[in-house]
Order: C-alpha cells, then structure tokens, then sequence
C-alpha cells in the first residue's frame, strides 16, 4: 500500500529559509539545503521548496539552490514559487527538481499547465490552489489569499487535473494559521471528484490534525511548515504516532 | 568505470546525483558503444513513454547493443520496462531480455493512477537487495508495469481503497541485467544501499 506522506515545507528568500514572524518580519531558519537533509533523515517524505524571492537575483539563487539540493537530497522535492512560463518550469525542472507547483499564474493562464505536462509530464505538475469560502463557495485566490480569482475550488480543481496536473496542493486560507486542524469534509469531497493525490496544508496544530486529514479527510499527504520548524511536533514523533493509529506511513 | 546510457532520453541528472553520493567519482554519459562496452557497470535511465524511449534507443543504434552487454547493467523506471518483452505503451517491441511484458494499470475503484509514492518491496530475492529488509519503502512514479515473471526480484502491490490492487515486479533481474521499476536514486537511504548494492555485483 502507498504510505501516507508527511512533507515539510520551506520558505526561501535568497537561499535561506524563513518564516513568516506574525505576517510582518521574516526570521531566517536556516541554510536551505542543510535543513532539508535535516527532514530527509528524520523521514520526510518529499520535500517542498517555495521560492517566496521578490528580485531576480534571488530566482537566480533559488535556481542554484534546487541545483544544490538535487546534487544533495535523496527524497523527491517539489519548488514553487512565482513560476508563471514554460520557461521559468523548465529551468527549475532542469536544475533537478522533480515536481514544481503553479498557483496564481495557472490562475491566470490554465493553459500553463498543459504546457509543462506536455514537456515534462503529469507526475511533474503540482497544482496548488489557495482558497477561501466566500459567500458560502469556495474561492480560489491569489496573492496570499487577498484576492479572489474567478475560479471555484472544485471546479478549477478538476479542470487542472484535465489539463494535465499530476496532484493537488490545496490550501484552506480559512484554516492556514490557526493550527485547529484542516476543513475535512472539503478534502473528502475533493478525494471523490479527483483521482490525483491531494496535499493537504494549513492548519494543522497537532498530530490528530494530521491523521483526520488523512483518515477522514482522505488526504494522500500532509504538509506543513511551522510545526516542524518550531519541533513542535518533529517528524519521527509524528510518523510514529500515526503509524500507532494504523495509518501507514513510512517508518 | 560507471556508465549512463544517454539517448536523449531520462532522468539523467538526478541519476547522476545518486551515483555521486554512491561514491562513482564521475559517472561517464555515453551512447559511444565501445565505451559502453567497456565500463564496470552500465545504468540505463528512462522516463516518459516507452515507445519514446525505444524509438530513440534505436535511433542511436542501441536497441541491438544493449542486450549484448555483459558487465552488470540497471535500468531505471523506463529504462527497466524497455527492457521487457513488449509495452502497452505505444504498443511497442522492447528489448526482451526480461520474460514478461509491460501493462498499464487496469482502471480499479479506489486505485489511484498514477501509482505515486513510496510503496514497500517484499520477496525480495537477489544481491541487489542485500542487507535490506522485507517490506522497505521506495519510491514509484508510474502508470505501466512490468507482470511478475520468473524474473522478478521483488514485489510491489499498488492496492486499491476497494477493488483488489494490483500486484506487479518492483524489480527485475535475467543474468547480467537487473531492472528497476521504482527509483533507487529518490528513495532515501534504501535507495542508495540499492544503487551501493548494485555497484558491488
């Protein structure tokens, strides 16, 4: 049976990972590639890697960056970030990541997710899909989750995996920071309408979170940033315990 | 000297990158056949579509070459199932030195398709498993697979939320050749003991 994967995730400014302070400052966590041989060891499934750069010179870091990690890295890693051409794709993909997400600029042109299909294949497409309910229907946005997009989640969610997306990052900004644990009966719904695997994230503060994603919420993955940056709950705790509630994951 | 067999085909890099890690100073890219002939150990990577892949072995002039080979040769994802009779992939002749050929993945309720992530091997039964215990964890990206044959070396069930699953070869040896499904050069620390493995045979 396919184990259930846990997967951090790492926001990089100019090589370093950060996170977000209260929404305002970034503290710096770390060198990117060391802390993500750091997860790798301790069971990490895959890996996430969002380029949250504003400049040019940090997309030319975050690129050698990916290179680094591939050279390093034993587990499959996802980049995102600000990739809104075939190009921008294909220079992630060839400096060795295995998967890249597109969100807002699929948002703006879907057909960009064809594109890199087409070249690179399905399991190398990851859509990811921030969205909020908004007058009782789910939105996707853009922009953090400021701006809501013409899209609704299930509708748009099937569409990307017609145009060719290989899986499913989706993201309650109605839950993403609350730590009280994800919108299940959403991800469920989601798990029926699609036969990608679906990610979850945001919103989970404790390891029951993760397991109802999982269980209810019939979730193939969980990932999330925070609590393992903080060792809230690291890794190799986690995975035991859901492992103890017969959820299988790779010990 | 290890040599990756390169037709333009294949996840080359991050193939590379696993070599590297295993110890192999600099891996030699080559479709030049007496290089070929004469490395230790030859790595056939592949990734994308089997017809593809074979069409482009043998527009290098390949698809004849590699069976003749005689060093411990491993194929990769693709490069493992062009080493099978057949794929329904293209509906396409392969290279036949594994016994069996390549389906794809019957439509099942609850089977998600690709079959993606890290599933477990069990029966394992060769030296490219040494020191590795029944039901390790690898990864897999795919959506054919190669039938379990008398070739097959371990097994993978791709199992469903209802229907039965299915239950296919996670690897694969014939003599000198040796195949696998999954990839050693993403699956963790299991997948470097196998590529070790490999470079030890």
């Amino acid at each position: 049976m396919v184990a259930k994967r846990i997967i951090p995730c790492l926001d990089v400014k100019d090589g370093r990972t950060v996170k977000g302070v209260n929404f305002v400052g970034l503290r710096d966590v770390g060198d990117a590639v060391e802390l993500g041989a750091k997860y790798a060891r301790e069971g990490a499934d895959e890996l996430v890697y969002l380029d949250i750069s504003a400049t040019i010179e940090g997309r030319g870091t975050f690129c050698s960056l990916v290179s680094r990690v591939a050279a390093e890295i034993n587990i499959p890693f996802t980049v995102g970030g600000g990739i809104s051409s075939l190009d921008d794709a294909a220079r992630l993909l060839d400096a060795g990541a295995d998967k890249i997400s597109v969100n807002s600029a699929a948002i703006r042109n879907p057909h960009l997710i064809d594109e890199i299909a087409g070249r690179y294949g399905s399991q190398s497409v990851v859509i990811a899909i921030d969205a909020k309910q908004i007058d009782g229907r789910w939105t996707a946005t853009t922009h953090g989750g400021r701006v809501p997009s013409d899209k609704e989640l299930f509708n748009w969610a099937h569409e990307a995996q017609e145009r060719g997306a290989g899986e499913l990052l989706f993201t309650s900004m109605d839950h993403d920071g609350t730590k009280d644990g994800y919108p299940c009966d959403t991800y469920a719904a989601l798990a029926g309408l699609l036969s990608i695997p679906i990610i979850a994230s945001g919103g989970a503060g404790c390891v029951q979170h993760i397991a109802d994603v999982l269980t209810e919420g019939r979730a193939d993955a969980a990932l999330a940033a925070s609590i393992f940056h903080n060792n809230e709950i690291p890794i190799p705790v986690l995975k035991k315990e859901l492992s103890k509630m017969n959820i299988p994951v790779r010990l | 000297m290890v040599a990756i067999v390169d037709y333009g085909v294949g996840n080359i890099r991050s193939v590379v990158n696993a070599l590297k890690r295993a110890g192999v100073c600099s891996p030699v890219l080559t479709s030049d056949r007496e290089v070929l002939r004469q490395a230790g150990h030859v790595v056939l990577p592949g990734v994308g579509d089997a017809s593809v892949a074979m069409e482009a072995l043998r527009a290098e002039g390949l698809a004849e070459f590699i069976p003749t080979l005689t060093q411990p040769v491993l194929g990769i994802c693709v490069g493992a199932q062009i080493m099978c009779r057949r794929s329904e992939e293209g509906d396409c002749g392969c290279l036949g030195i594994f016994d069996t050929d390549v389906r794809r993945f019957a439509p099942q309720p609850g089977l998600k398709i690709p079959h993606m992530g890290w599933n477990t091997i069990s029966n394992l039964s060769s030296p490219l498993f040494k020191g590795l215990p029944e039901g390790s964890y690898v990864y897999y990206v795919h959506s054919f697979f190669p039938e379990v044959c008398s070739d097959t070396i371990c097994t993978t069930t791709h199992s469903a939320t209802e229907g039965e699953g299915q239950t296919f070869s996670g690897a694969l040896c014939h003599g000198n050749f040796y195949g696998c499904q999954f990839h050693p050069e993403k699956s963790g620390a299991t997948g470097a003991a196998i590529l070790k493995n490999f470079l030890e045979i």
